[in-house]
């Protein structure tokens, strides 16, 4: 009898654990121009995303005065000048292709863009090592402050900084539900528990997750959480530029001390000391020099020590920056570099944007304010009258988007001699019924339509919708049956 | 769950330790369930034991035993319809004073009155006058424009209230006489006058067929509730014999069956059976179906 093989025996297993304990990481402070960046970037994030709710923006009496409202309770989301309804969620749709594309777009010229600078993980994260830095110090006092045991100063400090966390995620919890009801009223309603428990329970949600992922889980959620660094390594090319340690330029390292000798004699050296300082800052805790890795968010930090350190020691700075394969092959071979953003790739992922943005752009500035969709009757689908005239049913529905009550006049065209009856409705004319549509709402009615019986089996029929006022003029086609 | 691995011996093909059982050289080996789905098992009895404390779970000679919470689903529906009556109690509260007209006038109160009388209508009169309303052979189509008893929305409430020949005092009479069985008329007599009754609403007539005695056959028996120009009479639930619609028939031989046997469909009475607001909402339904009279 044959041995039966084990698993292992198929897969060996040489590819490292899938996951591995986190190891603490303490990111040393840096100054540059990616950390002033990343700055400006965070300070502009945070500031749409706390202050957006108190925007006002005038929409006229009885319709809500904030900028940007998600009102559940009446189905309306309002983007300043923009109102959507429930059936035009395909904006939504428009709006999350775009955005993806901007992704793929983005990755194609920059590589992790979004990551290193605009991801809400790495704002927050960042914002939180300010203030764990701001209270415990720079890299070596929190390694040195880890190392030791309980003091009461420390436990004071770790206090400090644990209601520092949990006071900017209960913002981040807070500013999230005023999104969704009328801030102002919001906020007092929440200080006097007069608010919605929903408000509350994502408030906890919202506080505990921002506390949780920034202040703890940090660089795990971007390597075994977040799925982007797995699709983005699918998109990329060789040509996007990514955060690249150069090591035609770095290679072979030495220290300074010994690069000089070497340089005094002639010979080849590379600039890279070994000194470590783009390990020290980097916030998910590698080593660029070992080349591009799935943990790199690209944030740059490390661009901004390693210059730091070349001007000290009289270098080129760049030593570590935004750079591809090629053209560090192409520099070893001796050729000049050359970048290209303009490439198949970027103008497809362009047309798309501009094409899905732009017919999004056409389609909301020629939205309809008012609108109709009919229902014929199932069962009976036509009815024959005692005159021998054929009459059908139909649910109509009307949908008024504009902010005051209109007068609409019904008319129907395609059964000859048709005559319409709306249940409800004074007819002014008996072949032209006028209804009342109350604002920002929809109505739906019964209408009848009567025809000889003189027509085929079945006939087009359009409804035609005219506001009285402005003259706007809404249809919608369905047909008309004979028994 | 007793352990045996330690009396029995390892099996050499599988290596697995045996429970020490055989029977004919067949030895058990020893596979115990795992200790955590055990573990599981117990809990649930323990769970159980719990449950049928705390809720009715026994069935006792006179009744039941009733747990520690009083708990009961029925009394849990009654708090919870409870509640909904409270929500709904406006509205319905406004649907049970406004007249029929101001129902139909008020879009709200419309909307209202035909979602419930649509539901209503489903469960009461669907098996007669179809989901749609579109009715049958004896049974009204409620869609189109013709109303044995009247289409305005007083005349079909009260219709919906008391019926036709329900037996309710109040409810509609009037039968189409047996002409035939009753000896009144003769079968040749009950031709003529059939296909005159045809050719009042414009339909062909079987050839050599005596139409003027026809007439006059109608004339002498069927007036009185037809009426002289034949359009009918709410009144007596006589139908309009000049227009298009029929409903038991209007072919020849429907119609002599008519003639010969008369007809008496019966409407039930609702009231008693549907409270009069519920009776109100059905009468606007049915009137908004075809747009009644």
């Amino acid at each position: 009898m044959n041995k039966p093989l084990r698993a292992t025996d198929l897969q060996p297993d040489d590819d490292g654990p899938l996951y591995t304990a986190q190891k603490k990481i303490f990111p040393q402070s840096v100054s540059g121009s990616f950390r002033r960046t990343k700055w400006i970037l965070m300070a502009v994030c945070l500031g749409i995303y706390y202050f957006l709710p108190f925007v006002r923006w005038n929409r006229g009496l009885g319709a809500p005065d904030q900028a940007v409202l998600i009102d559940l309770a009446n189905n309306r989301f309002y983007f300043f000048a923009i109102e959507l309804w429930p059936q035009e969620i395909y904006y939504f749709t428009g709006l999350l292709i775009v955005a993806a594309i901007v992704l793929f777009l983005m990755n194609a010229l920059g590589g992790r863009v979004w990551c290193g600078y605009l991801c809400p993980q790495t704002v927050w994260t960042d914002l939180f090592y300010a203030v764990e830095r701001f209270v415990e110090g720079d890299r070596r006092e929190r390694m040195r402050k880890a190392g030791e045991g309980f003091k009461m100063q420390r436990a004071a400090e770790l206090a400090l900084k644990h209601s520092i966390w949990l006071m900017i995620a209960w913002w981040t919890g807070g500013a999230w539900v005023l999104y969704f009801a009328d801030a102002p009223t919001l906020i007092k309603e929440l200080v006097t528990f007069d608010a919605p428990m929903v408000a509350y329970i994502w408030i906890g949600i919202l506080t505990f997750t921002t506390y949780t992922l920034a202040g703890f889980m940090r660089e795990q959620v971007c390597v075994y959480m977040c799925p982007w660094p797995r699709i983005q390594a699918a998109l990329t090319d060789e040509w996007a530029l990514n955060v690249t340690y150069k090591y035609d330029r770095g290679e072979k390292r030495s220290s300074l001390k010994k690069a000089a000798q070497l340089r005094a004699i002639g010979e080849p050296v590379g600039d890279c000391v070994d000194c470590n300082q783009c390990v020290a800052v980097c916030p998910t805790g590698i080593d660029i020099r070992n080349g591009p890795q799935l943990d790199c968010i690209q944030c740059g930090l490390c661009i901004d020590a390693c210059d730091n350190v070349m001007k000290k020691i009289g270098r080129p700075t760049r030593l570590i920056g935004y750079d591809n394969d090629i053209n560090i092959h192409r520099r070893m071979e001796g050729k000049p570099e050359v970048f290209k953003p303009v490439r198949a790739r970027t103008v497809i992922y362009s047309l798309i944007i501009v094409a899905i943005g732009g017919a999004m752009v056409y389609k909301l500035a020629n939205r309809s304010l008012l609108d109709v969709n009919v229902l014929h009757d199932r069962n009976p689908v036509a009815v024959r009258l005692s005159d021998g005239s054929v009459r059908n049913g139909y649910t109509i529905r009307f949908l008024n988007k504009r902010g005051f009550d209109r007068v609409v006049a019904v008319d129907v065209e395609g059964p000859p001699n048709a005559m319409i009856h709306i249940v409800g409705a004074d007819s002014i004319t008996p072949a032209r019924p006028m209804i009342i549509l109350g604002r920002d709402t929809t109505t739906e009615l019964r209408v009848l339509v009567d025809a000889n019986d003189d027509v085929p089996q079945s006939v087009p029929v359009t409804f035609h919708v005219t506001d009285i006022g402005l003259g706007e003029v809404a249809s919608t086609k369905d047909v008309f049956v004979t028994p | 769950m007793a352990d045996h691995a330690h009396h029995g011996e390892i099996d050499k093909v599988t290596g697995t330790a045996t429970t020490g059982h055989e029977w004919d050289g067949i030895q058990e080996l020893n596979t115990p369930l795992p200790r955590w789905w055990i573990w599981t098992f117990y809990a649930t009895i323990i769970w159980s034991i719990g449950y049928f404390i705390v809720y009715p779970a026994w069935p006792l000679m006179n009744g039941y035993t009733r747990g520690l919470f009083g708990y009961s689903s029925r009394a849990e529906l009654d708090v919870d319809l409870a509640k909904l009556n409270q929500v709904r109690g406006e509205k319905m509260q406004a649907l049970a004073t406004a007249s029929l007209e101001e129902i139909e006038k008020n879009p709200a109160l419309l909307a209202l009155a035909r979602a419930k009388g649509k539901v209503v209508f489903g469960d009461n009169c669907a098996p007669c006058h179809g989901s749609g309303a579109a009715g049958g052979k004896g049974f009204p189509n409620l869609n189109d424009d013709d109303w044995l008893w009247g289409g305005s929305l007083e005349q079909i409430e009260k219709t919906i209230k008391y019926g036709a020949r329900s037996g309710n005092d109040e409810g509609h009479m009037g039968n189409m006489l047996a002409f035939g069985k009753d000896g009144t008329l003769s079968k040749d007599q009950i031709v003529q006058v059939a296909n005159f009754v045809r050719s009042l609403s414009g339909q062909s007539t079987r050839p050599g067929v005596d139409l003027a005695a026809g007439k006059q056959i109608f004339a002498e028996n069927c007036v009185a509730c037809h009426g002289e120009d034949a359009k009918g009479n709410p009144e007596l639930g006589a139908p309009n014999l000049t227009d298009k619609i029929w409903l038991y028939g209007g072919d020849e031989a429907t119609i002599i069956e008519t003639i010969t046997n008369g007809r008496g469909g019966v409407m039930p009475a609702w009231i008693g059976r549907l409270d009069p607001t519920t009776i109100k909402a059905m009468a606007v339904y049915v009137h908004s179906l075809g747009g009644g009279k």
